[in-house]
């Protein structure tokens, strides 16, 4: 069984964010670039898979500017086999859309039996990718995966996907989009091994026309960025404790309205 | 001159970092509090492919180089330095000669699960009145046949409780001297291989410090590491890229506990202000950060020469010097940065400072180290 997995390289966790001068991108200087965590329980689940039916491919893709083949290499120091790169300076405004349009070309041309996403990328959190992709293949689409199950011929797929207070198990025809969420696996280290062996592994290069696509102009773009205000600082009430207990109490009620 | 890392280099950084922060630091204070080797972290550390990183695949190591090495001690020691030393032992005393020295028939059967990390092994050279005076070897080997007669003493050898096979430096002829001792491979279990006592240490205390006592126990030759008398040139060999493991094991202790200072500093406020703001406290981090960007291009320097199959002895016991040294110094300051906090257990770095006492002594102190380059600076003389 052959299975896509697109990913995208994001911030780290840790970054502590600056908005850029121009106000619609953020400070990509310093900046260090991991692998989307949710992309990588996709990742890890498509090994899974692979190692469970003891046969398969898995490919990684991602779009975007040279830094993102380090990401691609993670995945397969992971274990994935090969890696397709849409490195193509026309997508350098690219909206969820495009995004969508070049990733649905790339899976036309690799006909995987599915593509498992990360539920959303943790930078803009926008977490429309598997829908749309899924929507222009005119596949079915299961979000927040928390479990799955590949019948044994291969035609189908029961997947549980967390819903409040709950699971909710769906059964859908293969080729289907999954989009992973939290809890799904525990993605797993690369080995040493893996990493050595990274290098040989083929990174493909591709552009737009590589995909028989001309990117449009984006339809949604950036208008601002906006920078959270700093939280106010916190108070300290001091004196008499009768009467610092009644104060908290009435500044709980009337100020900040909590109790 | 290159300085920087390649992305293999980055990547197995990232995740011996990724590896050490999510099990490793977890576990690190109770540990240490219990005196209890941490099998099950090992075991996964084998699984990773950090047990024989520089052993070929074809004996189920990684082939990775010895900057990579560096890279990962590094970052396993900074967040345990017990941890580290197991990785340490089990990379450059036990798996790098058997590698180097052991037959084709010893490799399989005793390289290759060591790599693996189902057993882990370790180097059994010190005696009780032979340290720093290695060659002063008491314990005798006597032929019998096919087999040697191993008695004597050993001490403080690094997991030698927890492993399944020791490097044992033997007399197997006296009348040589130092040109008579040899390495056999000893295995846990054989009869006459006792192990009477573990050490109630300072610091490492996860990682299990064991005496041997050998009562006539019987060795095939057929574990005999290289011929006979090369004994001392295996134990050299081991040493010097034992001190680059160890140089990096005290250059991830220096930086863990100077990582914790700087935490610190930026939280905790004295006189209306983070304690960072003040001068005193920026002189000791400055110092701290200098020494250890220092120690760590001298120990990648190290594992660069060797890499380049280039002479490395002397860089090697440079490294080991400064690194130590380092851990030492970063590690008080890094205490005096927290004030009482640092000398209370909740707050790491006290363990820290214990851990990094024994980078001064074991696998040669800094006293034989400067011994070492000396004699390299002055020739035969």
């Amino acid at each position: 069984m052959k299975i896509l997995v697109p990913i995208k390289q994001v911030p780290d966790t840790a970054t502590q964010v600056r908005v850029a001068a121009d106000a619609r991108a953020i400070e990509s200087a310093g900046i260090t670039w991991i692998i989307s965590p949710y992309d990588e329980f996709a990742v890890e689940e498509a090994l899974r898979i692979k190692e469970k039916r003891g046969q398969g491919e898995v490919v990684a893709v991602s779009l975007g500017p040279d830094r993102v083949k380090e990401a691609l290499r993670s995945c397969l120091a992971m274990g994935a086999d090969r890696a397709i790169h849409v490195n193509d300076p026309a997508f350098a405004d690219a909206d969820t859309l495009t995004t969508a349009r070049a990733l649905a070309a790339v899976i036309k041309q690799e006909a995987p039996q599915l593509a498992i996403f990360g539920r959303q990328a943790i930078d803009d959190d926008m977490g429309a990718l598997p829908a749309q992709v899924a929507e222009l293949l005119g596949w079915p689409s299961l979000y927040w995966i928390m479990e799955e199950a590949i019948a044994a011929d291969g035609a189908s797929i029961r997947a549980g996907r967390q819903v409040e207070g709950g699971l909710e198990v769906f059964e859908a025809s293969l080729p289907c989009v999954l989009a992973a969420q939290k809890g799904l696996n525990e993605p797993r280290y690369p080995t040493l091994k893996g990493i050595m062996g990274a290098k040989k592994k083929e990174i493909k290069d591709l552009k737009a026309a590589d995909l028989g696509i001309a990117p449009e102009p984006p339809q949604l773009s950036v208008a601002r960025l906006e920078s959270l205000p700093p939280r106010p600082p916190g108070r300290v009430i001091g004196g008499d404790v009768h009467e610092a207990v009644r104060e908290l109490v009435r500044a709980l009620r009337e100020e900040a309205k909590a109790i | 001159m290159h300085v920087e890392l390649t992305e293999e280099q980055e990547m197995i950084r990232a995740m011996a970092r990724e590896f050490a922060d999510k099990e490793v630091r977890p576990i690190a204070a109770e540990i240490d509090r219990d005196a209890r080797f941490p099998r099950e972290t090992v075991r996964r550390m084998g699984a990773l492919g950090l047990l024989g990183m520089t052993i070929p695949p074809a004996y189920g190591g990684s082939g990775a180089d010895a900057v990579s090495y560096v890279v990962a001690m590094e970052e396993i020691a900074k967040a345990c330095a017990s941890h580290a030393v197991i990785l340490s032992v089990n990379n450059s005393l036990y798996c790098e000669p058997v590698y180097k020295y052991g037959s084709e028939e010893q490799r399989q059967r005793l390289l290759v699960p060591f790599v693996t990390g189902e057993k882990i092994g370790c180097f059994a050279l010190t005696e009780p009145q032979a340290g720093s005076d290695a060659t002063n070897q008491t314990t005798l080997a006597v032929r019998a046949g096919d087999h040697y007669v191993v008695n004597g003493r050993k001490v403080f050898v690094t997991s030698g409780r927890e492993s399944s096979a020791a490097l044992v430096f033997c007399q197997t002829d006296r009348g040589q001297g130092h040109g008579g001792i040899s390495v056999l491979i000893i295995e846990s279990g054989t009869p006459g291989f006792l192990v009477p006592k573990v050490e109630e240490k300072l610091g490492l205390r996860a990682s299990d410090t064991a005496e041997f006592l050998f009562e006539d126990c019987r060795v095939p030759v057929a574990n005999r590491l290289g011929d006979e008398g090369l004994g001392i040139k295996i134990a050299m060999s081991s040493l010097d890229s034992g001190r680059i493991g160890i140089a990096a094991q005290a250059l991830g202790i220096a930086a863990g506990a100077y990582e914790l200072a700087v935490a610190y500093a930026r939280e905790r406020r004295s006189f209306g202000v983070p304690i960072g703001q003040h001068q005193m406290v920026q002189w000791m981090l400055a110092d701290m950060a200098t020494a250890i960007d220092a120690a760590r291009l001298l120990t990648l320097r190290a594992a660069a020469l060797k890499d380049a199959k280039k002479p490395f002895g002397t860089a090697a016991a440079m490294a080991k010097l400064f690194a130590s040294e380092t851990a030492m110094k970063a590690t008080t300051d890094a205490i005096q940065v927290h004030g009482g906090y640092g000398y209370i257990k909740d707050f790491q770095v006290e363990r820290y400072f214990r851990d990094a006492k024994i980078t001064q002594i074991y696998e040669g102190t800094s006293q034989i180290q400067k011994l070492v380059i000396a004699r390299s600076l002055l020739g035969g003389a």
